[in-house]
Protein backbone atom coordinates (compact mmCIF):
# COMPACT_ATOMS: atom_id res chain seq x y z
CA UNK A 1 0.00 0.00 0.00
CA UNK A 2 1.71 3.12 -1.21
CA UNK A 3 0.59 6.65 -0.19
CA UNK A 4 1.80 9.77 -1.29
CA UNK A 5 3.07 12.25 1.43
CA UNK A 6 0.32 14.75 1.46
CA UNK A 7 -2.43 12.05 1.70
CA UNK A 8 -0.39 10.10 4.42
CA UNK A 9 -0.50 13.77 6.11
CA UNK A 10 -4.37 14.58 6.10
CA UNK A 11 -5.31 10.82 7.22
CA UNK A 12 -3.02 11.61 9.70
CA UNK A 13 -4.17 14.88 11.22
CA UNK A 14 -8.16 14.33 10.24
CA UNK A 15 -8.20 10.53 10.08
CA UNK A 16 -6.59 9.72 13.73
CA UNK A 17 -8.47 12.15 15.16
CA UNK A 18 -11.90 10.21 14.38
CA UNK A 19 -12.27 7.88 11.33
CA UNK A 20 -11.70 4.26 12.23
CA UNK A 21 -9.46 1.46 10.30
CA UNK A 22 -11.04 -1.40 8.68
CA UNK A 23 -9.36 -4.68 8.74
CA UNK A 24 -11.26 -7.66 7.15
CA UNK A 25 -9.12 -10.97 7.23
CA UNK A 26 -9.99 -14.00 5.01
CA UNK A 27 -13.78 -12.95 5.15
CA UNK A 28 -16.41 -15.44 4.06
CA UNK A 29 -19.87 -15.03 3.77
CA UNK A 30 -22.63 -17.64 2.53
CA UNK A 31 -25.74 -17.84 2.24
CA UNK A 32 -27.02 -21.49 1.52
CA UNK A 33 -25.23 -23.14 -0.58
CA UNK A 34 -24.04 -19.61 -2.44
CA UNK A 35 -20.62 -18.29 -1.18
CA UNK A 36 -20.80 -14.17 -1.74
CA UNK A 37 -17.63 -13.64 -0.30
CA UNK A 38 -14.68 -15.96 -0.96
CA UNK A 39 -11.61 -14.88 1.65
CA UNK A 40 -12.02 -11.42 1.19
CA UNK A 41 -8.95 -9.18 2.38
CA UNK A 42 -9.61 -5.64 3.17
CA UNK A 43 -7.49 -2.95 4.76
CA UNK A 44 -9.19 0.24 4.88
CA UNK A 45 -6.73 3.36 6.55
CA UNK A 46 -8.29 5.45 9.27
CA UNK A 47 -10.13 8.34 7.54
CA UNK A 48 -9.86 6.67 3.91
CA UNK A 49 -12.69 7.57 1.67
CA UNK A 50 -12.73 3.59 -0.18
CA UNK A 51 -14.95 3.24 -3.03
CA UNK A 52 -16.07 -0.53 -4.03
CA UNK A 53 -17.07 -0.95 -7.23
CA UNK A 54 -18.34 -4.65 -9.32
CA UNK A 55 -21.42 -5.73 -10.99
CA UNK A 56 -24.70 -6.24 -9.31
CA UNK A 57 -24.17 -9.55 -7.52
CA UNK A 58 -20.70 -9.76 -6.69
CA UNK A 59 -20.77 -9.73 -3.07
CA UNK A 60 -19.99 -5.89 -2.66
CA UNK A 61 -23.52 -4.85 -0.67
CA UNK A 62 -22.87 -7.82 1.43
CA UNK A 63 -19.14 -6.57 2.39
CA UNK A 64 -21.16 -3.06 3.46
CA UNK A 65 -23.74 -5.20 5.31
CA UNK A 66 -20.92 -7.12 7.23
CA UNK A 67 -19.34 -3.53 7.93
CA UNK A 68 -22.77 -2.33 9.00
CA UNK A 69 -22.90 -5.13 11.16
CA UNK A 70 -26.09 -5.81 9.88
CA UNK A 71 -25.08 -9.71 8.93
CA UNK A 72 -22.50 -11.17 10.56
CA UNK A 73 -19.64 -13.31 8.36
CA UNK A 74 -19.25 -17.04 8.07
CA UNK A 75 -15.66 -17.08 8.78
CA UNK A 76 -12.61 -14.90 8.79
CA UNK A 77 -12.40 -11.94 11.13
CA UNK A 78 -13.39 -8.46 10.91
CA UNK A 79 -11.62 -6.03 12.89
CA UNK A 80 -13.26 -2.47 12.80
CA UNK A 81 -11.02 0.68 15.09
CA UNK A 82 -9.14 -2.86 16.29
CA UNK A 83 -12.29 -4.45 17.66
CA UNK A 84 -13.69 -7.30 16.33
CA UNK A 85 -17.49 -6.11 15.10
CA UNK A 86 -20.14 -8.18 16.81
CA UNK A 87 -23.31 -6.66 15.76
CA UNK A 88 -24.35 -2.87 15.30
CA UNK A 89 -22.35 -0.55 16.88
CA UNK A 90 -22.47 3.06 17.84
CA UNK A 91 -19.50 4.45 15.66
CA UNK A 92 -20.94 3.24 12.24
CA UNK A 93 -23.89 4.56 11.07
CA UNK A 94 -25.21 3.62 7.02
CA UNK A 95 -26.94 5.31 3.85
CA UNK A 96 -29.52 3.17 2.35
CA UNK A 97 -29.68 2.70 -1.16
CA UNK A 98 -33.40 4.30 -0.53
CA UNK A 99 -33.60 7.34 1.97
CA UNK A 100 -35.53 5.10 4.80
CA UNK A 101 -36.99 8.17 6.09
CA UNK A 102 -39.80 7.57 8.69
CA UNK A 103 -43.07 9.08 6.70
CA UNK A 104 -44.68 10.01 9.78
CA UNK A 105 -41.58 11.91 11.13
CA UNK A 106 -41.23 15.64 9.94
CA UNK A 107 -37.88 16.03 8.36
CA UNK A 108 -36.49 17.79 12.34
CA UNK A 109 -37.64 14.40 13.36
CA UNK A 110 -35.99 12.36 11.50
CA UNK A 111 -32.54 13.85 11.37
CA UNK A 112 -33.19 13.57 15.18
CA UNK A 113 -34.31 10.23 15.35
CA UNK A 114 -32.88 8.17 18.05
CA UNK A 115 -31.31 11.05 20.00
CA UNK A 116 -32.43 12.23 23.29
CA UNK A 117 -31.77 15.63 25.20
CA UNK A 118 -31.68 18.79 23.17
CA UNK A 119 -31.65 17.30 19.54
CA UNK A 120 -33.42 20.00 17.51
CA UNK A 121 -30.35 22.73 17.44
CA UNK A 122 -28.23 19.93 16.52
CA UNK A 123 -30.94 18.15 14.04
CA UNK A 124 -31.01 22.17 12.44
CA UNK A 125 -27.61 23.09 12.43
CA UNK A 126 -26.59 19.87 10.46
CA UNK A 127 -29.47 20.51 8.13
CA UNK A 128 -28.41 23.50 7.63
CA UNK A 129 -25.07 21.61 6.26
CA UNK A 130 -27.00 19.59 3.89
CA UNK A 131 -28.23 22.51 2.47
CA UNK A 132 -32.29 21.63 3.80
CA UNK A 133 -32.90 23.90 6.53
CA UNK A 134 -35.61 25.23 5.65
CA UNK A 135 -37.68 21.88 4.75
CA UNK A 136 -37.15 21.24 8.41
CA UNK A 137 -41.19 20.94 8.97
CA UNK A 138 -42.06 19.20 5.83
CA UNK A 139 -43.35 15.89 5.57
CA UNK A 140 -40.87 13.78 3.60
CA UNK A 141 -43.55 12.83 1.35
CA UNK A 142 -43.27 16.39 -0.35
CA UNK A 143 -39.26 16.12 -0.91
CA UNK A 144 -37.67 15.24 -3.78
CA UNK A 145 -35.44 11.87 -4.00
CA UNK A 146 -32.05 14.10 -3.98
CA UNK A 147 -33.62 16.00 -0.96
CA UNK A 148 -34.46 12.51 0.84
CA UNK A 149 -31.02 11.95 0.50
CA UNK A 150 -29.91 14.67 1.90
CA UNK A 151 -32.09 14.11 4.79
CA UNK A 152 -30.64 10.96 5.35
CA UNK A 153 -27.11 11.84 4.90
CA UNK A 154 -28.16 14.84 7.81
CA UNK A 155 -29.42 11.62 10.00
CA UNK A 156 -26.39 9.68 9.62
CA UNK A 157 -24.21 12.57 10.32
CA UNK A 158 -25.80 13.65 13.33
CA UNK A 159 -24.62 10.68 15.27
CA UNK A 160 -20.93 12.08 13.77
CA UNK A 161 -20.15 8.46 12.61
CA UNK A 162 -16.30 7.46 12.84
CA UNK A 163 -17.21 4.91 9.92
CA UNK A 164 -19.97 5.79 7.25
CA UNK A 165 -21.22 3.04 4.91
CA UNK A 166 -22.90 4.42 1.78
CA UNK A 167 -24.90 1.38 -0.08
CA UNK A 168 -26.09 3.05 -3.59
CA UNK A 169 -27.18 6.40 -1.84
CA UNK A 170 -27.31 8.34 -4.94
CA UNK A 171 -27.91 5.67 -7.47
CA UNK A 172 -31.77 6.29 -8.19
CA UNK A 173 -31.13 9.93 -8.86
CA UNK A 174 -30.70 11.61 -11.62
CA UNK A 175 -27.21 12.99 -13.10
CA UNK A 176 -27.07 16.81 -12.19
CA UNK A 177 -28.70 15.91 -8.34
CA UNK A 178 -25.54 12.86 -8.40
CA UNK A 179 -22.95 15.50 -8.88
CA UNK A 180 -24.31 17.97 -6.31
CA UNK A 181 -24.64 14.89 -3.49
CA UNK A 182 -21.37 13.60 -4.61
CA UNK A 183 -19.36 16.77 -4.06
CA UNK A 184 -21.73 17.38 -0.52
CA UNK A 185 -20.77 13.83 0.46
CA UNK A 186 -17.06 14.85 -0.55
CA UNK A 187 -17.15 17.93 1.72
CA UNK A 188 -18.73 16.94 4.59
CA UNK A 189 -16.11 14.03 4.84
CA UNK A 190 -13.10 16.01 4.45
CA UNK A 191 -15.10 18.22 7.69
CA UNK A 192 -16.09 15.74 9.82
CA UNK A 193 -12.71 12.95 8.28
CA UNK A 194 -14.68 9.99 8.97
CA UNK A 195 -13.69 6.49 7.38
CA UNK A 196 -15.62 6.04 4.23
CA UNK A 197 -16.73 3.31 2.22
CA UNK A 198 -18.82 3.56 -0.97
CA UNK A 199 -20.20 0.85 -2.78
CA UNK A 200 -21.50 2.01 -5.92
CA UNK A 201 -21.89 0.79 -9.95
CA UNK A 202 -20.97 4.19 -11.06
CA UNK A 203 -17.25 4.16 -11.97
CA UNK A 204 -17.45 7.88 -12.45
CA UNK A 205 -18.13 8.57 -8.77
CA UNK A 206 -16.03 6.05 -7.68
CA UNK A 207 -13.44 8.01 -9.23
CA UNK A 208 -14.22 11.20 -8.40
CA UNK A 209 -15.07 10.37 -4.45
CA UNK A 210 -12.26 7.65 -3.53
CA UNK A 211 -8.73 7.80 -2.59
CA UNK A 212 -8.99 3.80 -3.16
CA UNK A 213 -11.06 2.44 -6.31
CA UNK A 214 -11.80 -1.66 -5.15
CA UNK A 215 -13.49 -3.73 -7.53
CA UNK A 216 -14.82 -7.36 -6.08
CA UNK A 217 -15.56 -9.81 -8.74
CA UNK A 218 -17.36 -12.96 -7.78
CA UNK A 219 -16.54 -12.67 -3.91
CA UNK A 220 -13.18 -11.79 -4.10
CA UNK A 221 -10.95 -7.98 -4.61
CA UNK A 222 -9.28 -7.90 -8.15
CA UNK A 223 -8.65 -4.49 -8.40
CA UNK A 224 -7.70 -1.83 -5.43
CA UNK A 225 -6.32 1.17 -7.33
CA UNK A 226 -5.30 4.04 -5.83
CA UNK A 227 -6.92 7.49 -7.35
CA UNK A 228 -4.00 9.89 -7.28
CA UNK A 229 -5.77 12.77 -8.61
CA UNK A 230 -6.08 16.29 -5.79
CA UNK A 231 -9.17 17.20 -4.66
CA UNK A 232 -11.73 18.51 -5.55
CA UNK A 233 -11.54 16.34 -9.25
CA UNK A 234 -12.34 17.64 -12.15
CA UNK A 235 -14.41 15.32 -14.07
CA UNK A 236 -13.01 16.76 -17.75
CA UNK A 237 -9.27 15.82 -17.07
CA UNK A 238 -7.40 13.51 -18.99
CA UNK A 239 -6.03 11.87 -15.75
CA UNK A 240 -9.78 11.54 -14.32
CA UNK A 241 -10.43 9.82 -17.68
CA UNK A 242 -7.92 7.77 -18.18
CA UNK A 243 -8.09 6.29 -14.35
CA UNK A 244 -11.96 5.89 -14.95
CA UNK A 245 -11.69 4.42 -18.41
CA UNK A 246 -9.08 1.87 -16.80
CA UNK A 247 -11.81 0.75 -14.26
CA UNK A 248 -14.70 0.68 -16.52
CA UNK A 249 -12.39 -2.01 -18.39
CA UNK A 250 -11.40 -4.03 -15.44
CA UNK A 251 -15.08 -4.07 -14.22
CA UNK A 252 -16.29 -5.16 -18.12
CA UNK A 253 -13.63 -7.81 -17.90
CA UNK A 254 -10.90 -6.53 -20.63
CA UNK A 255 -7.86 -6.09 -19.89
CA UNK A 256 -6.80 -2.37 -19.78
CA UNK A 257 -4.32 -0.89 -22.12
CA UNK A 258 -1.19 -0.55 -20.01
CA UNK A 259 -3.38 -0.61 -16.78
CA UNK A 260 -1.13 -1.45 -13.85
CA UNK A 261 -3.90 -3.72 -11.41
CA UNK B 1 -69.09 26.49 -13.76
CA UNK B 2 -66.30 25.18 -10.83
CA UNK B 3 -68.51 23.93 -8.29
CA UNK B 4 -65.38 23.38 -5.98
CA UNK B 5 -64.60 26.92 -6.50
CA UNK B 6 -68.08 28.01 -4.19
CA UNK B 7 -67.32 26.21 -0.60
CA UNK B 8 -70.86 26.55 0.41
CA UNK B 9 -72.21 25.05 -2.87
CA UNK B 10 -69.86 22.31 -2.69
CA UNK B 11 -69.69 21.38 0.71
CA UNK B 12 -73.73 20.92 -0.10
CA UNK B 13 -73.68 18.51 -2.55
CA UNK B 14 -73.72 15.28 -0.13
CA UNK B 15 -77.22 16.84 1.60
CA UNK B 16 -79.33 17.17 -1.79
CA UNK B 17 -80.16 14.00 -1.88
CA UNK B 18 -81.36 13.32 1.46
CA UNK B 19 -83.00 16.28 1.83
CA UNK B 20 -84.84 15.79 -1.88
CA UNK B 21 -86.12 12.51 -0.73
CA UNK B 22 -87.40 14.34 2.41
CA UNK B 23 -89.23 16.34 -0.19
CA UNK B 24 -91.54 13.56 -2.32
CA UNK B 25 -91.66 11.74 1.43
CA UNK B 26 -93.66 14.42 2.78
CA UNK B 27 -95.39 15.57 -0.19
CA UNK B 28 -96.03 12.13 -1.07
CA UNK B 29 -98.16 12.04 2.86
CA UNK B 30 -99.39 15.32 2.47
CA UNK B 31 -101.32 14.06 -1.00
CA UNK B 32 -101.77 10.57 0.19
CA UNK B 33 -99.78 8.24 -2.32
CA UNK B 34 -98.34 7.06 1.04
CA UNK B 35 -100.28 5.70 3.31
CA UNK B 36 -99.79 6.55 7.26
CA UNK B 37 -100.02 2.89 8.26
CA UNK B 38 -96.87 2.69 5.82
CA UNK B 39 -94.81 5.66 6.32
CA UNK B 40 -95.87 8.54 8.76
CA UNK B 41 -95.25 11.97 7.38
CA UNK B 42 -91.41 13.55 8.47
CA UNK B 43 -93.55 16.02 10.24
CA UNK B 44 -95.36 13.39 12.48
CA UNK B 45 -92.39 12.03 12.92
CA UNK B 46 -90.72 15.25 14.06
CA UNK B 47 -93.45 15.74 16.18
CA UNK B 48 -93.20 12.56 18.33
CA UNK B 49 -89.08 13.08 18.50
CA UNK B 50 -90.16 16.69 20.25
CA UNK B 51 -92.68 14.84 22.02
CA UNK B 52 -90.22 12.03 23.41
CA UNK B 53 -87.40 14.73 24.06
CA UNK B 54 -89.48 16.81 26.40
CA UNK B 55 -90.30 13.59 28.26
CA UNK B 56 -86.86 12.44 28.76
CA UNK B 57 -87.79 9.30 27.58
CA UNK B 58 -85.94 9.65 24.18
CA UNK B 59 -82.65 11.08 26.14
CA UNK B 60 -82.86 7.61 28.57
CA UNK B 61 -82.66 5.80 25.80
CA UNK B 62 -80.35 6.93 23.70
CA UNK B 63 -77.98 6.93 26.69
CA UNK B 64 -78.56 3.54 26.98
CA UNK B 65 -77.78 2.74 23.77
CA UNK B 66 -74.90 4.62 23.21
CA UNK B 67 -73.86 3.40 26.81
CA UNK B 68 -73.62 -0.17 25.76
CA UNK B 69 -71.99 0.37 22.51
CA UNK B 70 -69.01 2.64 23.85
CA UNK B 71 -68.35 0.21 26.49
CA UNK B 72 -68.49 -2.79 24.19
CA UNK B 73 -66.50 -1.28 21.77
CA UNK B 74 -63.76 0.12 24.37
CA UNK B 75 -63.79 -3.66 25.83
CA UNK B 76 -63.27 -5.36 22.07
CA UNK B 77 -60.99 -3.07 20.29
CA UNK B 78 -59.22 -3.02 23.64
CA UNK B 79 -58.51 -6.70 23.26
CA UNK B 80 -58.24 -6.73 19.40
CA UNK B 81 -55.45 -3.64 19.35
CA UNK B 82 -53.40 -6.11 22.28
CA UNK B 83 -53.67 -9.01 20.91
CA UNK B 84 -52.49 -8.29 17.62
CA UNK B 85 -49.45 -6.13 18.64
CA UNK B 86 -48.68 -9.20 20.72
CA UNK B 87 -49.24 -11.53 17.80
CA UNK B 88 -47.53 -9.10 15.42
CA UNK B 89 -44.54 -8.55 16.91
CA UNK B 90 -43.75 -12.58 18.38
CA UNK B 91 -43.99 -15.36 15.92
CA UNK B 92 -44.73 -17.76 18.93
CA UNK B 93 -47.64 -16.04 20.32
CA UNK B 94 -48.95 -15.70 16.39
CA UNK B 95 -48.57 -19.59 16.22
CA UNK B 96 -50.05 -20.25 19.16
CA UNK B 97 -53.11 -17.87 18.66
CA UNK B 98 -53.71 -17.33 15.66
CA UNK B 99 -55.41 -20.51 14.29
CA UNK B 100 -57.69 -20.35 17.05
CA UNK B 101 -58.51 -16.38 16.39
CA UNK B 102 -59.09 -17.09 12.60
CA UNK B 103 -61.47 -20.01 13.82
CA UNK B 104 -64.06 -18.07 16.30
CA UNK B 105 -63.56 -15.47 13.49
CA UNK B 106 -65.61 -17.48 11.15
CA UNK B 107 -68.28 -18.22 13.13
CA UNK B 108 -70.75 -15.03 12.97
CA UNK B 109 -70.66 -13.78 16.37
CA UNK B 110 -74.95 -12.93 16.23
CA UNK B 111 -74.89 -16.71 16.11
CA UNK B 112 -74.07 -16.96 19.09
CA UNK B 113 -76.84 -14.79 20.59
CA UNK B 114 -79.13 -17.46 22.11
CA UNK B 115 -75.99 -18.84 23.74
CA UNK B 116 -75.04 -15.11 25.17
CA UNK B 117 -78.74 -14.81 26.36
CA UNK B 118 -78.69 -18.40 28.34
CA UNK B 119 -74.87 -17.14 29.87
CA UNK B 120 -76.00 -13.52 31.04
CA UNK B 121 -79.93 -13.67 30.65
CA UNK B 122 -80.96 -10.22 28.82
CA UNK B 123 -78.41 -7.99 31.31
CA UNK B 124 -76.14 -5.43 30.14
CA UNK B 125 -73.68 -8.15 30.14
CA UNK B 126 -74.86 -9.68 27.32
CA UNK B 127 -75.03 -6.98 24.93
CA UNK B 128 -72.01 -5.69 25.66
CA UNK B 129 -70.40 -9.15 25.48
CA UNK B 130 -71.72 -9.40 22.01
CA UNK B 131 -70.65 -5.85 20.98
CA UNK B 132 -67.24 -6.74 22.03
CA UNK B 133 -67.09 -9.74 20.35
CA UNK B 134 -68.03 -8.41 16.95
CA UNK B 135 -65.69 -5.47 17.22
CA UNK B 136 -62.53 -7.65 18.48
CA UNK B 137 -61.85 -9.11 15.22
CA UNK B 138 -61.54 -6.74 12.77
CA UNK B 139 -59.83 -5.08 15.15
CA UNK B 140 -57.40 -7.73 15.92
CA UNK B 141 -57.27 -8.60 12.44
CA UNK B 142 -56.24 -5.10 10.88
CA UNK B 143 -53.63 -4.76 14.01
CA UNK B 144 -51.95 -7.86 13.03
CA UNK B 145 -51.62 -6.99 9.88
CA UNK B 146 -51.20 -3.62 9.96
CA UNK B 147 -47.72 -4.43 11.97
CA UNK B 148 -46.73 -7.61 9.43
CA UNK B 149 -47.14 -5.09 6.71
CA UNK B 150 -44.60 -2.25 8.25
CA UNK B 151 -41.83 -2.00 5.93
CA UNK B 152 -38.73 -4.33 7.02
CA UNK B 153 -36.12 -1.74 5.51
CA UNK B 154 -37.39 1.43 7.98
CA UNK B 155 -37.59 -1.73 10.48
CA UNK B 156 -33.94 -2.58 9.88
CA UNK B 157 -33.09 1.52 9.38
CA UNK B 158 -34.02 1.87 13.00
CA UNK B 159 -32.38 -1.05 14.52
CA UNK B 160 -29.25 0.02 12.78
CA UNK B 161 -29.59 3.93 14.17
CA UNK B 162 -29.43 2.50 17.58
CA UNK B 163 -33.25 2.62 18.60
CA UNK B 164 -33.89 0.07 21.44
CA UNK B 165 -36.79 -2.22 21.13
CA UNK B 166 -39.67 0.26 23.13
CA UNK B 167 -38.46 3.36 20.30
CA UNK B 168 -38.74 0.67 17.93
CA UNK B 169 -42.05 0.08 18.09
CA UNK B 170 -43.09 3.74 19.38
CA UNK B 171 -41.28 5.22 16.41
CA UNK B 172 -41.55 2.76 13.49
CA UNK B 173 -43.96 -0.15 14.26
CA UNK B 174 -47.13 1.93 15.62
CA UNK B 175 -47.31 4.66 13.21
CA UNK B 176 -46.37 2.45 10.52
CA UNK B 177 -49.32 0.17 11.61
CA UNK B 178 -51.61 3.11 12.18
CA UNK B 179 -53.45 3.49 9.04
CA UNK B 180 -54.47 -0.18 8.93
CA UNK B 181 -55.64 -0.21 12.76
CA UNK B 182 -57.70 2.75 11.89
CA UNK B 183 -59.32 0.79 8.84
CA UNK B 184 -59.91 -2.01 12.02
CA UNK B 185 -61.48 0.65 14.08
CA UNK B 186 -64.16 2.09 11.21
CA UNK B 187 -64.85 -1.18 10.95
CA UNK B 188 -65.33 -2.01 14.08
CA UNK B 189 -67.51 0.95 14.57
CA UNK B 190 -70.14 -0.69 11.96
CA UNK B 191 -70.11 -3.39 13.69
CA UNK B 192 -70.70 -2.28 17.30
CA UNK B 193 -73.99 -0.48 16.15
CA UNK B 194 -75.28 -3.57 14.08
CA UNK B 195 -74.86 -6.12 16.97
CA UNK B 196 -76.32 -3.29 19.12
CA UNK B 197 -79.55 -2.69 16.66
CA UNK B 198 -79.83 -6.25 16.81
CA UNK B 199 -79.36 -7.39 20.71
CA UNK B 200 -81.39 -4.14 21.53
CA UNK B 201 -84.16 -5.46 19.31
CA UNK B 202 -84.10 -9.23 20.76
CA UNK B 203 -83.94 -8.64 24.52
CA UNK B 204 -83.90 -5.60 26.23
CA UNK B 205 -85.75 -3.75 28.59
CA UNK B 206 -84.40 0.20 27.47
CA UNK B 207 -82.66 1.67 24.56
CA UNK B 208 -83.20 2.56 21.25
CA UNK B 209 -83.64 -0.83 19.99
CA UNK B 210 -86.46 -2.10 23.13
CA UNK B 211 -88.12 1.80 21.97
CA UNK B 212 -88.37 0.77 18.41
CA UNK B 213 -89.99 -3.14 19.43
CA UNK B 214 -92.27 -1.50 22.17
CA UNK B 215 -93.66 1.06 19.51
CA UNK B 216 -94.31 -1.70 16.96
CA UNK B 217 -96.80 -3.70 19.24
CA UNK B 218 -98.39 -0.09 19.89
CA UNK B 219 -98.29 0.60 16.39
CA UNK B 220 -96.76 3.85 17.02
CA UNK B 221 -94.71 3.76 13.15
CA UNK B 222 -93.76 7.28 13.48
CA UNK B 223 -91.46 5.90 16.56
CA UNK B 224 -90.33 3.05 15.14
CA UNK B 225 -89.33 5.34 11.90
CA UNK B 226 -87.99 7.61 14.50
CA UNK B 227 -85.52 4.95 16.03
CA UNK B 228 -83.89 3.99 12.54
CA UNK B 229 -83.31 7.37 11.61
CA UNK B 230 -81.32 7.83 15.01
CA UNK B 231 -79.15 4.62 14.47
CA UNK B 232 -78.64 6.34 11.56
CA UNK B 233 -77.58 9.66 12.85
CA UNK B 234 -75.66 7.70 15.19
CA UNK B 235 -73.64 5.57 12.74
CA UNK B 236 -73.16 8.58 10.65
CA UNK B 237 -71.21 9.98 13.74
CA UNK B 238 -69.19 7.48 14.71
CA UNK B 239 -67.56 7.33 11.14
CA UNK B 240 -67.41 10.85 11.28
CA UNK B 241 -64.86 10.67 14.52
CA UNK B 242 -63.01 7.78 12.89
CA UNK B 243 -62.14 10.22 9.69
CA UNK B 244 -61.31 13.24 12.55
CA UNK B 245 -58.96 10.72 14.04
CA UNK B 246 -57.73 9.54 10.88
CA UNK B 247 -56.97 12.75 9.88
CA UNK B 248 -55.55 13.99 13.15
CA UNK B 249 -53.23 10.97 13.43
CA UNK B 250 -52.09 10.40 9.54
CA UNK B 251 -51.32 14.13 8.13
CA UNK B 252 -47.84 12.85 7.59
CA UNK B 253 -49.89 10.34 4.58
CA UNK B 254 -50.11 11.60 1.19
CA UNK B 255 -53.27 10.52 0.82
CA UNK B 256 -54.63 12.54 3.86
CA UNK B 257 -52.83 15.94 2.87
CA UNK B 258 -54.56 18.80 2.27
CA UNK B 259 -54.00 20.20 -1.52
CA UNK B 260 -52.27 23.50 0.42
CA UNK B 261 -50.64 21.23 2.68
Amino acid sequence: MKMSETEEARLGEAGSAHGVAVDARALCKRYGALTVLHELELNIAPGEFVAIVGRSGCGKSTLLRLLAGLEAPDGGRLEVAGEERRGLSDHTRVMFQEARLLPWKTVLANVGLGLSGDWRTKALDILTQVGLAEKASEWPAVLSGGQRQRVSLARALIHTPRLLLLDEPLGALDALTRIEMQSLIEDLWRRYGFTAVLVTHDVSEAVALADRVVLIEEGRITLDRRVPLARPRERGSPEFGALEKEVLHRVLGRTAPGGEA
Amino acid sequence: MNLQRHPLLYGSIPWVLPVLLLAVWEAGTRVGWISDRVLPAPFAIVQSFVALTLSGELWGHLKTSCWRALSGFGIGAGVGIVLGFWTGTSHLMERFLDTSVQMIRNVPHLALTPLVILWFGIGEEAKIFLIALGVMFPVYLNTFHGIRSVDRQLIEMGRAYGLDRWKLFRDVILPGALPSILVGIRFGLGVMWLTLIVAETIAASSGLGYMAMNARELLQIDIVVLAILLYALLGKLADYLARVLEERWLRWHPNYQRAAG
